[in-house]
């Protein structure tokens, strides 16, 4: 015998399996569930593990996290050296890529060795000194300290070209380039910018080539403008001259990080290149 | 007990269809606005998707009798979000470029609601095999979506198929044609859209099947 309980008319009856309608009130046997004795059950039915006691969930816990803590500590030190090591070949064809060098081909490590030589700007007495610390992969706080790194190198058509790296503020996290202008600091060789992580197909698109391409062969200053001339405008908006560059459709924001960045890094090094 | 039995072959294939995470669940809408502006990345995406998710529905699937009831949940996204940080780094380490590509998906994919609804709804009751068919399954229906928008907001947004022009050029109206992109396709709010047509096409074509 079991005991069956309605929820129509809310009354209990015994019987030996589920009916098909309250003796009571007629209703449908989907309305009538099975009620247990209180105690009777639980115990029966348990088997193997209890998976709901407060011990259990706080050592599984505990185990969980520290087992997860341990694998990806491990993980992450065991890969770190190559993972450095990648990440400074990357930095290097960046500075590559904006010399006009295709960094796909070429043997990155080589040919920065070759052509590129890191150095500081030293404000003060308007001097370039040679750098000889470890190689940066990032150059945001370096510029903010006012150690300003420059890159003398020769570019990939054998001009003689500085190469400046800025950094900046995209929608979603930091952007950084780098910007290869030619000897008489007035004409931008070539860029090469890359985010932390913009909107993929939109404001993503300002790490490929064609956009950074627009940026080749045009002036860093112009008539009429203080400063650094060289910007990003909304794609389609009317020119005031050649060093309006145009935006990304649909990410004005990260068009707009892209500007801020070039005329705020272009700015920490205006001593640079307004000398002669 | 049979490698592919219905069961199994079900698993496998009804969220292709019947039960698409996407068309039919509607889970994951978050990410298919995010990524679908261009094809590539929307393969990228849905075959990363389909990779954690079946890992992650192969491990709480083997977990799945030792796991305490209440802090389920938390287990789950553990072992998901130590999966795709594993898996970041060996990308890292050893194929750094396609690590550059999978930068932003990493996030999105801890936080694809189609990981977390599988791994409750499936692996919590189901065998290691079943549990990864269907991790593959859902990656799977989910990718084809993700596809489908990625290819009409690309070619109609930008006239481009993976990056490659296949509008002729000559038909735009800066060259003398009469043909323009359409600059909404490009906004995420369009894929919204799209998606709605995706799923209106669905439920009508499996109308009667249900």
């Amino acid at each position: 015998m079991a005991k069956f309980k309605c929820n129509i008319c809310g009354q209990t009856f015994e019987a030996d399996k589920m009916p098909d309608k309250c003796p009571i009130c007629q209703a449908d046997s989907s309305h009538i569930e099975e009620v247990h004795e209180p105690g009777a059950e639980p115990k029966a039915k348990k088997k193997g593990l209890d998976t709901s006691g407060n011990v259990y969930t706080i050592c599984y816990a505990a185990v969980m996290v520290i087992i997860v803590a341990f694998l990806l500590a491990f993980v992450s030190s065991s890969l770190s050296s190559i993972q450095n090591a990648n990440v400074e070949n990357d930095t290097k064809g960046q500075i590559l890529t904006a010399l006009g060098y295709d960094k796909a081909t070429v043997n990155v490590g080589e040919v920065y060795e070759q052509n590129v030589k890191d150095s500081i700007w030293d404000k003060e007495s308007m001097r370039m000194m040679p750098y000889e610390g470890k190689f940066k992969t990032s150059y945001g706080s370096a510029i903010k300290s006012g150690e300003l790194h420059v890159f003398t190198a020769t570019a990939a058509d054998g001009s003689k070209a500085y190469v400046i790296p800025v950094t900046g503020r995209g929608l979603w996290g930091g952007l950084w380039g780098y910007i290869a202008i030619d000897q008489n600091k007035q004409t931008v060789l070539g860029t090469y910018f890359y985010h932390e992580g913009e909107t993929a197909g939109l404001g993503a698109l300002i790490g490929d080539r064609p956009f950074q391409e627009q940026f080749i062969g045009k002036p860093l200053f112009a008539e009429g403008v203080e400063g650094i001339a060289l910007t990003v405008v909304k794609n389609g908006t009317p020119k005031k001259g050649e060093y309006e560059i145009d935006g990304v459709t649909g990410a004005t924001l990260t068009s707009n990080g892209v500007a801020g960045m070039i005329q705020d890094g272009l700015g920490a090094y205006i001593t640079f290149i307004n000398y002669k | 007990m049979k490698l592919f039995s219905d069961e199994n072959k079900a698993a496998f294939s009804s969220p292709l269809n019947l039960n698409n995470p996407v068309t039919v669940q509607v889970l994951g809408i978050c990410s298919a606005l995010a990524v679908t502006s261009q094809l590539k990345p929307a393969i990228i995406m849905g075959l990363s998707v389909t990779v954690i998710t079946a890992m992650s529905n192969l491990v709480i699937s083997l977990l799945r009798k030792t796991i305490p009831n209440r802090i389920r949940i938390i287990v789950q996204l553990v072992v998901v979000a130590a999966l795709v940080t594993i898996v970041s780094q060996l990308l890292k380490a050893f194929v750094y470029d396609v690590s550059v590509q999978l930068s932003v998906y990493v996030g999105l994919i801890i936080t694809n609601c189609i990981l977390m609804g599988r791994l409750e709804a499936f692996a919590m009751q189901n065998g290691p095999w079943a549990s990864t068919l269907d991790g593959i399954g859902n990656g799977l229906g989910y990718a084809w979506v993700l596809v489908v928008v990625g290819f009409v907001r690309e070619l109609f947004g930008s006239g481009k198929l993976f990056d490659y022009q296949v509008i002729p050029d000559s038909w735009y109206v800066a060259n003398g044609g009469w043909y323009m992109n359409n600059g909404m396709m490009v906004m995420p709010a369009m894929s919204l859209i799209i998606v709605g047509c995706v799923i209106w096409a669905h439920r009508s074509i499996n109308k009667e099947e249900k």
